[in-house]
């Protein structure tokens, strides 16, 4: 098939490229108005010190730190679950993958960004790589988020490129763009053929990476001597509610997309009923492995861990703590099961990205409210600052993705086109 | 460093000795309610019982000078390190205020500069010379007066001879009204700080920990020195 036939037959993907109605500016302008505003914030709290957050002695590390597990934890859905879907070759994968490629780098961009917040010194960021002590956690983290980034980029883009190729062809408007991009893509049968080798090789590599990314950032809690951070299974753990918060925004996404859009041709209840099946699975893993936690802690924990452990159940934090556990399993679970409809999925999904944030907030505030040694005591509440770089990564990270859905197809169109054939092939018989 | 916890009256002496002598900054008391007040040397007062049977004891924590510390290994820039005399120094130009280490002291005696320091006017020109002065956004610390085991390292140098013991007295042990706080060195056998650490009355904090603190206390109760 020529570019034209393409073009025309995939016209749904192409049109949100063509045609910018007022929903785009309603979306865009709000979204940068935020995104400018956490600009300020941060600026503010530049000049004014760390002193303008609500953190103190001894919460030292705090909503920052909560964000940058989020974001991170998000951005494993993508790079993640597209390779083990492609590695398998679950056909109902590829309407998410490219949706899913794009959370992940947007996240990735978002989570370390919460660390240059969280610096007493932001503009000598640098300096942990010029003098990196490698015996920290914070520089394992260090170099695995960026292996990762770089190579979630680098996947997001070279499955990309024969549909920037179809893009050249398609708008001449935009050549400046899309021609370096397409890297002189013309579909010839070497090239396909370098395309599918690459694509193996980043799907192998990519799941590991993304594996150690979450075990790392885990670790950064995970080796120190607060009181229940000192677990062996959070590595598990975090990778575990990572996917889990992941899966559920690659399904928020992709059924906004569809709403807006009108890409209901390809994103069929199908795909959506076999993405929320996953997210069963990790429901049920997640509350397996905050159960196991949890009891483990509190059958033979010390009193230092017991102190944390009670604030959380009964305590100070017991209200995030059970409206984290309503939902993240209470309310997911019953609809996953019951009721795999599109508003039933969106519904849990909501649910699970904002529990999975408070999840992290559950785990990192407690320790340091009731530190080891029984003395120093204090209290946190975040100040405008933090929610307003909260809300900015928020709205930076959606701001990116509109943006990104006006330049490039948010379905692969040559991997819906190369399956269709695929079907074709067998209901022929060949 | 001993830490006589039977002589201890709790006066806060020590508190204010060393924030003079380490020039630490002040908060204010809005601040300070928010947790950004430093205290190199913190004293802990623990209320027992209702009145009339009241019982008040006093526990003075610096830091511990661990000598396996937990927070110099989690430093990224490694902006703190055990130093050769067994001191945890942090180096204030390289920290760039990741507080990890905050967070890793399991004794919370790292303090973190949450706003530019700043003194009451008819303070500042008592502050003390030799001590840098720590900018916003950095890391601080007890370091057992370094700036004086410099000075008596000088000295003994010059009259080539080693440090004797009860040389170098950290602020905090100058000030104490009560002399509760023994400072000197524990790998001397013939030094008093060594000697009392071996008393039936020395313990130390989060022992399990295997952090092994350089600090030890010699716990109330008991009048036989050991």
């Amino acid at each position: 098939m020529d570019s034209e036939a393409i073009a025309r037959k995939y016209n749904r993907i192409l049109a949100p490229m063509t045609r910018t109605g007022w929903k785009f500016w309603a979306a865009v302008i709000p979204l940068s108005v935020i995104f400018l505003w956490s600009v300020l914030a941060f600026g503010w709290q530049y000049h004014w010190g760390l002193g303008e957050t609500g953190m103190g002695h001894p919460v030292s590390w705090a909503l920052y730190l909560v964000n940058f597990v989020f974001f991170i934890g998000i951005s494993h859905a993508g790079a993640l679950v597209s390779a083990v879907l492609r590695i398998t070759h679950a056909g109902w994968g590829t309407p998410f993958g490219r949706a899913a490629e794009a959370v992940t780098v947007f996240a990735l961009a978002a989570g370390p960004t919460n660390i240059l917040f969280d610096l007493g010194r932001s503009v000598r960021f640098y300096w942990v790589a010029l003098h990196a002590q490698f015996k920290s956690p914070l520089l394992w983290d260090f170099t695995c988020i960026m292996t990762y980034f770089t190579v979630s980029v680098i996947f997001l883009y070279v499955l990309m490129v024969p549909d920037i190729g179809l893009l050249r062809d398609r708008f001449p408007g935009r050549r400046w763009l899309y021609r370096p991009l397409s890297l002189g893509w013309t579909g010839t049968e070497k090239q396909w053929s370098i395309l599918g080798k690459i694509i193996g090789i980043l799907c192998v590599a990519v799941i590991p990476i993304a594996v150690s990314v979450h075990t790392v950032v885990s670790w950064v809690f995970g080796m120190q001597t607060q009181p229940m951070w000192h677990s062996t299974i959070f590595a598990p753990y975090f990778v575990v509610g990572a996917i889990y918060s992941g899966i559920a925004a690659i399904i928020v996404v992709t059924l906004a997309l569809r709403k807006v859009y009108h890409l209901e041709d390809y994103l069929k209840p199908y795909h959506f009923n076999n993405m929320g099946l996953l997210l069963l699975t990790f429901t049920l893993l997640w509350a397996y492995f905050t159960f196991a936690e949890h009891l483990t802690v509190g059958y033979a924990g010390g009193s230092a861990d017991l102190a944390v452990l009670w604030s959380k159940l009964t305590g100070k934090y017991a209200l995030l703590f059970w409206i984290m556990v309503a939902l993240c399993f209470v309310i997911p679970f019953p609809i996953l099961i019951f009721k795999r409809t599109l508003p039933g999925l969106l519904v849990s999904s909501i649910c699970i990205i904002i529990g999975m944030w408070i999840e992290r907030y559950t785990i990192i505030i407690p320790s340091f409210i009731e530190p080891r040694l029984p003395y120093v005591r204090g209290d946190y509440m975040p100040s405008w600052v933090e929610w307003s770089m909260t809300a900015g990564l928020g709205a930076g990270f959606i701001l990116a993705f509109v943006l990104f859905s006006k330049f490039f197809p948010v379905i692969s169109i040559w991997e819906t086109e190369k399956e269709e054939k695929e079907k074709e092939g067998h209901a022929k018989g060949e | 460093m001993v830490i006589d916890l039977d002589r201890c009256t709790g006066c806060q002496a020590c508190v204010v000795a060393c924030r003079q002598e380490n020039n630490v900054s002040f908060a204010g008391e809005k601040e300070a309610r928010l947790g950004r007040a430093k205290f190199w040397m913190n004293l802990i007062s623990e209320a027992k019982g209702t009145y009339p049977d009241v019982e008040m004891r006093f526990l003075p924590i610096p830091c511990m000078q661990c000598d396996h510390p937990p927070c110099t290994i989690v430093c990224p820039v490694a902006a703190t390190y055990k130093n050769p005399e067994g001191i945890v120094a942090q180096v204030y130009p390289r920290c760039i205020g990741v507080r990890m280490c905050i967070s890793n002291c399991p004794y919370t005696v790292r303090y973190f500069n949450w706003q530019a320091p700043s003194w009451p006017d008819d303070y500042k020109r008592g502050r003390n010379p030799d001590v840098y002065k720590r900018r916003k956004g950095i890391t601080e610390k007890c370091n057992f007066c370094i700036q004086r085991i410099r000075k008596a390292k000088e000295n003994a140098k010059r009259e080539k001879r080693t440090i004797r013991d009860g040389e170098v007295i950290p602020a905090c042990a100058e000030t104490c009204p009560s002399e509760a706080i023994y400072f000197g060195d524990l790998n001397e056998p013939k030094s008093r700080v060594y000697r009392l650490s071996k008393s039936r009355r020395a313990f130390r904090l989060l022992e399990y920990l295997g952090t092994e603190p350089k600090v030890y206390y010699l716990k109330e109760g008991e009048w036989d020195d050991g």
